[in-house]
């Protein structure tokens, strides 16, 4: 009896296994991990669950599965709980061009393809020469843009009439070598006037949205530097102007620039209605610009200014090569951030009856040929996901810079 | 500034001297808007003389001779005048913008922290949900609720039979509920409220005294809610219902009676807050994130339980940094609802900007009236923001 003097515990033979360890890899664990640890998660998750389950399929089938590719409006009528592509195939070209004359829409086309070659330059990080890339989009694209949609024969037409009277009455215009000089490209190119009546759809999105972006631009970090400025009245000046658009609607800026615009302006002086509400979205946006551009201007370190101040330099070129290049790089998701709202923003016009994408969609909609129970969700749905995939495109750029920019505050 | 000694005298030292060239700077700012804004007037004057247009705000006077949909709070008929539709179509904008910043604000926070929440699926819904709604066109989602949601709906006619009582109906009229009337000893409820409300401020100041003195806490939330919702109840009960709900019935052609919701209303103020509530949402989420991760340590370390640990700890911290961006949510929601326009809500743009407008042509004046209300409600809702904000800021040393 030996064994009794230890009073363990001693055990003849093996003991039984013990079970298993609870697994913590597999899609088992994470699900048991993530979802189900605990009553409250677990009763989250099966809310969650029904939720998805009672959206995501019936928004799957009438957007996609059930949903009617090919045929034409009849195909629609036949099936009218789903959504009816068809619509938007028939159409895409009026959304896409507008009214824009058919025989000339390789124009837009061509500015498209310049305008996706240029953001795609700018937006991948290791292209070279992108300083000139940016001034080339910022500065000559618009003009270009501008004389290849409106056409050139109009400004033929005035360069043509100016020479003629000056040699005519033999008055000495120092300008005209200039004018010989613009007539060859305007000549050369040769492009029949569209009038901006005629322009509709995406490319008038585009065109109000890219406007906006340009000249708000420079006019943001003008008021910007104003409102920073130590002189008083400009500072003050700069303020009223920021606040002032900032405090009103852009319903309210676009009925100003149509009803009131034409008030302001002298006897004779006509502007188009497109010129005028982009007159009106510039401004709105310069303001909400000015303040991205402050908020910069404020997060550079005092250090800099007294720093470049130390080595003498004028305030313009402080600004110009010390703090606008470190402000303006740190205040690229703002400026993205300002230009999705800006994008967003631009479906407004259709208020003052210019017909951008949701505009002409909107009004195709109401076509009778089309008068089915599907084609206004159809077409909602069609600007919807255009919007969204323009949005969003922009929201990742600017969220990835927002991250390259901030090192060291990760949790 | 300090004036340069070495400056000579005459122009050469006007340019050198920066205060006096930054006088010089001004006066040109200022002479140039000056003859800008005068240019603009004379324009405008000669423009409106020669267009015929009548000046001055006599017009407010003016018998309006159209009907308002929806006229709350004001008593409103075709025989009022401007005046009135101004104030129609401002108590209309005040009510959306409330309504939708308060409603947005619990959305807003909800989804905010549902993106925070450790459950994927939630999260990963939060997370669709603010990427969908914020990245799609405002006038596209009050277009879709009002024209493809509930326009679409059946009508009345389709629905109830004449004679037919309805006490709650979702129809292309609108939403429409039986209307609640106050009999005899409803007064007495109101009271028990209005009592309870400030019995719960008294009791919440006795239990943080007590709790300063002593340590211990006291259930304030359960009692304030004993108080304000439950006794008025209680109350309302012993009283023996004093308050009829007398519901809508069905004429011939319309349901009539009842409380209308009328389905602009509904479109403009679903798309608001859905839109607005996608952008609050993402602040919350920064805002909780801001807060250091030490803190939430410290808390637990201390043994603050997890609920506590989010409402004493984190929030308070996290709200410096909502705030301030939250303010120009409610802003861009309040400016937002003039794009009520779109789908005829009643509202200052429309009515008066728009309707007024057409029917008067007196540009200049409703403009201007219209830019001030919006202006001052900025004003007034930035006013209260940051006195808000200035209440709960870090007090330093």
């Amino acid at each position: 009896m030996a064994i009794n003097e230890y009073s363990g515990v001693v055990n003849a033979g093996d003991l039984p296994d013990k079970p298993a360890p609870m697994r913590t890899e597999g899609i088992v664990a994470w699900i048991r991990d993530n979802l189900f640890n605990g009553v409250f998660n677990s009763v989250l998750s099966l809310v969650a669950l029904a939720f998805l389950l009672y959206t995501i399929p019936p928004a799957l089938n009438w957007l996609v599965f059930s949903a009617n590719w090919t045929g034409g409006a009849d195909a629609c009528r036949a099936n009218p709980d789903a959504a009816c592509w068809p619509f938007v195939t028939a159409r895409w070209e009026q959304f896409l061009y507008g009214f824009y004359e058919k025989s000339e829409r390789w124009r837009i086309d061509i500015l498209l393809a310049i305008l996706a070659f240029g953001i795609v330059w700018l937006a991948i990080e290791k292209m070279p020469l992108k300083k000139y890339m940016a001034i080339f989009m910022l500065v000559i694209f618009p003009v270009l843009a501008f004389y290849m949609m409106f056409g050139t024969e109009s400004a033929l037409k005035g360069i043509d009439s100016t020479l003629a009277a000056h040699a005519a009455s033999g008055e000495f215009a120092p300008l005209d070598p200039l004018r010989k000089l613009l007539r060859i490209p305007f000549a050369a190119a040769d492009l029949k006037t569209v009038e901006t009546s005629q322009w509709g759809g995406f490319t008038l999105t585009l065109v109000i949205a890219l406007s906006g972006i340009v000249a708000s631009l420079p006019l943001g970090v003008l008021l910007a530097l104003g409102r920073r400025s130590k002189m008083k009245i400009i500072s003050l000046l700069s303020t009223i102007f920021i606040e002032f658009w900032r405090g009103i609607p852009l319903v309210a800026v676009l009925f100003m620039a149509t009803i009131m615009f034409p008030l302001f302006l002298p006897k004779g002086v006509h502007f188009d209605q497109l010129l005028r509400a982009v007159i009106g979205v510039a401004l709105f946006a310069s303001a909400y610009m000015a303040e991205v551009v402050r908020g910069g201007l404020q997060a550079i370190d005092k250090g800099q200014y007294e720093g470049s101040m130390a080595l003498g330099l004028p305030y313009t070129k402080m600004m110009r090569l010390i703090i606008m290049p470190q402000a303006l790089k740190i205040v690229i998701p703002g400026i993205v951030n300002t230009f999705i709202g800006l994008f967003k923003d631009t479906t407004l016009v259709l208020i003052i009856a210019l017909f951008d994408l949701l505009g002409i969609v909107q009004a195709s909609i109401a076509d009778p040929n089309w008068s089915i129970k599907s084609v206004p969700y159809t077409g909602y749905a069609f600007v919807a996901i255009v919007f969204w995939i323009c949005c969003y495109a922009m929201a990742i750029y600017s969220r990835r810079i927002e991250e390259k920019l901030h090192t060291g505050h990760k949790r | 500034m300090a004036n340069n000694p070495t400056s000579s005298s005459g122009a050469a030292s006007l340019w050198r001297d920066p205060d006096k060239r930054a006088i010089l700077y001004q006066v040109i700012v200022v002479a140039l808007i000056i003859w800008f804004v005068g240019s603009i007037i004379s324009n405008t004057a000669t423009n409106m003389e020669d267009r015929g247009l009548a000046s001055g705000f006599g017009f407010l006077k003016t018998s309006a001779g159209f009907g308002i949909i929806s006229t709350p709070l004001i008593s409103y008929s075709e025989g009022s005048s401007y005046g009135v539709v101004f104030l129609v179509g401002l108590v209309n904008t005040i009510i959306m913008a409330f309504v939708g910043c308060v409603l947005a604000l619990f959305l807003g926070f909800f989804v905010g922290i549902a993106r925070l929440s450790k459950n994927w699926l939630v999260q990963k819904i939060a997370t669709a949900y603010i990427e969908l709604f914020r990245n799609v066109p405002l006038l596209l989602q009050i277009l879709f609720w009002y024209s493809a949601v509930l326009k679409p709906l059946p009508g009345p006619r389709s629905l109830y039979e004449a004679g037919q009582k309805v006490s709650l109906s979702l129809n292309n009229r609108g939403l429409i509920f039986a209307e609640p009337i106050g009999q005899a000893g409803m007064g007495t409820v109101w009271w028990a409220l209005l009592g309870g409300v400030i019995l719960a401020f008294i009791v919440r100041w006795w239990a943080k005294h007590r709790q300063m003195k002593t340590g211990k806490q006291f259930p304030i939330f359960w009692t304030a809610v004993a108080l304000i919702v439950a006794m008025p109840l209680v109350v309302y009960f012993v009283l023996g219902s004093p308050m009829d709900f007398v519901p809508a019935e069905m004429t011939r052609f319309a349901l009539k009676g009842g409380v209308t919701i009328i389905p602009e209303f509904i479109a403009l103020l679903l798309a608001l807050v859905v839109y607005t509530a996608a952008f609050i949402a993402e602040i919350v989420r920064a805002g909780i994130q801001s807060v250091s991760h030490g803190q939430t340590e410290a808390a637990s370390a201390l043994g603050i339980k997890p609920n506590h640990r989010m409402r004493l700890v984190v929030v308070p911290q996290a709200m410096r940094v909502i705030v301030p961006p939250l303010t120009s949510q409610f802003l861009n929601l309040t400016k937002n609802s003039s794009l009520a326009t779109a789908i005829a809500y009643p509202d200052l743009f429309s009515v008066f900007a728009g309707t007024t407008l057409n029917q008067t042509g007196q540009a200049v004046e409703i403009m201007a009236m219209t830019l001030a209300v919006y202006l001052t409600l900025s004003l007034l809702t930035s006013g209260f923001m940051n006195w808000y904000n200035s209440r709960i800021k870090l007090v330093e040393r």
